[in-house]
């Protein structure tokens, strides 16, 4: 795919010895919202760290805008415009909640996000801005996290299972915001366990196990046989 | 008489114990290193200072000016070259370079400027007293490091819990990975807290050079002391800090005023008695 | 083949030739007294223990994971026990020096209940300023010589032994005792469950900041041996020396910056890391020790880079590289038809 913003190629990854990805291959358009769907231990968030420079690779394995980034460190491939809402969260406890957001956009990207605008999406967080974010439920946490990084603006976002552990009322309020942060044609790539959510959200979807690409394809083309042969192996 | 004057002295000696302190409160703070050198850095700042005020002839207050730029880019370059290195799981290895540095810099120290005491003169301030009720002279030069230390403490407190600099060392602290992910370089980062922490060493230098002789080998006394008040004051916690630097120099001086064999020993016995009561210390930060 | 015919095996044939040399070797070494010289058999002595000092601090840092800059509280605290049992007691050095080991590990109980508070590297600045309260404490004593310190009386260096060359002799012998005895004890220690315990420990909570109260008593247990075995060498060290005061006894140089170089280079957290270490710190020792403070920046600068570059030391690199282990601590699964 030639006009792919994000591409990875025979993407390999490693914790030590164990190899976690096999030539995992995946792209996204500009503009385009992707899913990305598999059990436990798939490699999804593997693959996630492996786009942001979290875990490093060989230089060719991940490109984006045409530009080689598989081996770039992590505030280099942030500082080109890719976030990342990661697993569990991951706010910064000693810091507020305010401080949370801000700190998402010390980068300076220029663009539509700014404090007023994520307190207006998640209003909630105005009231309790100067909490340490650590003292917010799990759901308001979730609404930093993605605040946090659509504060810097990305070009690209990565969504790592924003449902893990989260009632399903506020899953689906969390879900009921999406269409208003990625509306204004960001691309973004979902990585949920839900395969329902995942594929109301996006139009192409890639199943994951063990560590490869079981399937691909458009999401309303896809049917929940195939869906769930890859996903859970026949 | 004696023993209030003794007191106050120790009150203003506390001052610049926290500076001491301060600059190896913020590392660990920020990246869990404890830098065994830091008195060897405080010394080398003093000696630093006194070869800037001989060669252009100028008062060691103003060396000041030069010393703090310089301790701070040394501070930049040694964490981004070598003790990022060391960060990891294992403490050995920050320790033991450390320790590597602190024989390092003695020993270059000795070979540079030999073994004999040196002090720095601040001319006709060192002399100055303010007389206060009671009969009681306190000099101008301690109450002037001591407000130093105090406005040095109020700064670096400001720094971490409201510049945007010290959201970026909070963040890195809390999770290196994800700090990352927002577009901070944590090598850079952990450079800037080294350098914030060796500009506070260099104001601790150029004090102490112009209080008492200092020679290469005194290094490891000046890092136990601002140990001590770390540990007294409780981790974390910057003013608590300063109390404990002041403890730490009242119950010096206060043993000198018993028995003048006594005064470290006083110091390291009140250090002790806290440790064995209070082993987080007196105002530990609450998280 | 049966499965039988395995079994766990610590020893390989590389333990066992080493097992065999060291015999030899420590035949030898005793024998020195009929065939080396007077500068020699002290040069070897000191040898010795500095190889015990750097076991002792090897088992505290490389597998207890307690970092101490202070053992030199042990080692001055030691010196001093020697002298006031001989001077005041009336004891005999001899008697006096398990005597002095034995003291030093009492002491170490209330320190390590103290400072056991304090983790990772404010641990190790802790163990500084207990050093330097015993330090500042000798210094008060007058009966021992006050702050310039005191010699051991003629009286009591000529009881313990009939002429010149025996009592060289003896203090010769009874440093490559402590440090053979060093050696053994470490070896069981750590063979022990207590020791397994340690290397658990070790390999999975060195950075951890609260640890329980069974790990709390291992530490412990190990501190405390090394406290006194620390105390006895201290002991020997100064009777060799015949003069103490309380700058030499307490001297964070010489008992602890050079001890942890001898570790770092020759290979923390294993056994031989210590020897190869000490043989390589007394040569450069007697290559360089002209260069005086040069030297010392030499040595600061290698244990930088070792590490930094070769955090396992030389030994780390030579097992790396041949997969030797001369001190059977690990298990391995042996294939008895291939060992025949
Ligand atoms: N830090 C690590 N060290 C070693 N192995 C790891 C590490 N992190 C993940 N793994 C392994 O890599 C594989 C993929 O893990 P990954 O976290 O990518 O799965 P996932 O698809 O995100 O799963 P989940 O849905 O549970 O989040 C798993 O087998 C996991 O055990
Ligand atoms: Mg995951």
């Amino acid at each position: 795919m030639p006009d792919a913003l994000l591409a990875t190629r025979e993407l390999d990854a490693f914790y030590g010895d164990f190899q976690a990805l096999f030539g995992v291959e995946i792209a996204i358009e500009p503009g385009e919202v992707i899913a990305i769907i598999g059990a436990n231990g798939a490699g999804k968030t593997t693959l996630m760290r492996s786009i942001t420079g979290l875990l490093n690779n060989s230089p060719e394995m991940v490109t984006y805008r045409g530009h080689e980034i598989g081996s770039l460190r992590a505030d280099l491939i942030a500082r080109r415009g890719i976030a990342m809402v990661p697993e569990g969260r991951q706010l910064f406890q000693s810091l507020s909640v305010e401080e949370n957001l801000i700190i998402g956009g010390q980068m300076g990207r220029k663009g539509p996000w700014t404090l007023e605008r994520i307190f207006e999406l998640f209003p909630v967080l105005k009231e309790r801005r100067a909490v340490p974010a650590t003292a917010l439920s799990g759901g308001q946490q979730q609404m930093v996290a993605i605040g946090r990084a659509l504060m810097s603006n990305p070009d690209l976002l990565l969504f790592d299972e924003i449902s893990l552990g989260l009632a399903p009322i506020i899953i689906k309020s969390i879900y009921d915001a999406l269409p208003n942060i990625i509306g204004d044609g960001m691309s973004t790539i979902i990585v949920e366990q839900d395969i329902a959510k995942a594929l109301s959200v996006a139009t192409r979807v890639y199943c994951m196990q063990e560590g490869r690409i079981s399937l691909e394809g458009r999401s309303d083309a896809l049917s929940r046989e195939q869906i769930s042969a890859a996903y859970f192996g026949v | 008489m004696d023993w209030i004057n003794a007191i106050i002295q120790g009150i203003l000696l506390g001052g610049l114990y926290a500076l001491f302190a301060a600059g190896l409160s913020l590392i660990f703070g920020v990246m869990r290193l404890v830098n065994i050198a830091h008195g060897d850095f405080i010394v080398l700042a003093a000696f630093l200072a006194l070869s800037t005020t001989t060669l252009l002839g100028i008062n060691p207050l103003m060396a000041l000016v030069i010393i703090v730029p310089v301790m701070a880019g040394i501070g930049y370059v040694l964490q981004r070259s070598v003790l990022n290195q060391t960060l990891g799981d294992d403490i050995l290895p920050p320790l033991l370079v450390t320790f590597g540095l602190s024989i390092i810099i003695q020993n270059a120290l000795l070979e540079i400027y030999s073994a004999d005491p040196q002090k720095m003169n601040a001319g006709p301030i060192e002399t100055a007293s303010i007389a206060v009720p009671g009969g009681l002279n306190i000099g101008v030069l301690p109450l002037l490091m001591f407000v130093v230390a105090v406005a040095v403490i109020a700064g670096l407190q400001w720094i971490f819990y409201r510049s945007a600099l010290g959201r970026a060392f909070r963040a890195v602290s809390d999770k290196q990975d994800i700090a990352q992910l927002i577009g901070l370089n944590k090598a850079h980062v952990f450079g800037l807290a080294m350098a914030l922490s060796l500009a506070v060493v260099g104001i601790a230098g150029v004090f102490l050079g112009i209080r008492t002789s200092f020679d290469p080998s005194i290094g490891p006394g000046r890092l136990i002391f601002g140990f001590e008040a770390v540990i007294i004051g409780g981790l974390g916690n910057l003013w608590g800090t300063l109390i404990g630097g002041i403890i730490l120099g009242v119950s010096q001086n206060i043993g000198a005023q018993i028995n003048p064999g006594w005064q470290l020993l006083a110091g390291h016995i009140a250090f002790l008695i806290v440790l064995a009561v209070k082993p987080r210390g007196l105002f530990p930060r609450i998280d | 083949m049966s499965s039988s015919s395995y079994t766990i095996s610590r020893s390989s044939r590389a333990s066992r030739l080493a097992a065999i040399f060291g015999i030899l070797l420590l035949v030898a070494l005793a024998a020195a007294p009929w065939w080396a010289g007077r500068a020699d058999m002290r040069l070897l002595s000191e040898i010795f223990l500095y190889l015990s000092l750097a076991c002792l601090w090897n088992l505290l840092a490389g597998y207890a994971g307690l970092v101490s800059v202070g053992q030199q509280a042990f080692v001055g605290f030691g010196g001093y026990m020697l002298f006031a049992l001989a001077m005041f007691a009336g004891l005999s050095p001899l008697a006096a020096i398990p005597l002095a080991g034995l003291l030093g590990a009492l002491i170490a109980v209330p320190v390590a209940v103290l400072i056991f508070r304090l983790r990772g590297a404010y641990f190790a600045i802790g163990t500084w300023v207990i050093a330097e309260v015993f330090r500042l404490s000798f210094a008060q004593v007058s009966a021992l010589g006050g702050g310039s310190g005191t010699s051991l009386p003629v009286g009591i260096v000529k009881a313990m032994a009939s002429n010149r060359s025996m009592r060289e002799a003896t203090t010769y012998w009874l440093a490559l005792g402590m440090a053979v005895l060093v050696l053994v004890v470490i070896y069981l220690l750590l063979r022990s469950r207590n020791g397994l315990a340690l290397t658990a420990i070790r390999d999975s909570e060195l950075a951890s900041t609260n640890y329980g109260i069974d790990i709390w008593r291992h530490k412990f247990v190990v501190y405390v041996i090394a406290a006194g075995l620390t105390a006895s060498t201290g002991a020997l060290i100064f009777l060799q020396k015949l003069r103490i005061s309380p700058d030499a006894a307490f001297s964070v140089n010489d008992w602890t910056a050079f001890v942890i170089f001898i570790v770092v280079i020759g290979g923390i957290g294993t056994l031989e890391g210590p020897i190869i270490g000490v043989i390589v710190f007394f040569l450069l020792r007697e290559t360089l020790a002209d260069l005086g403070t040069t030297y010392l920046l030499i040595l600061g600068l290698v244990a930088i880079v070792v590490m930094l570059k070769a955090p396992k030391g030389i030994w780390g690199l030579i097992k790396a590289r041949y997969g030797i282990e001369l001190f059977p601590l690990s298990r391995r699964v042996v294939d008895r038809d291939l060992e025949n």
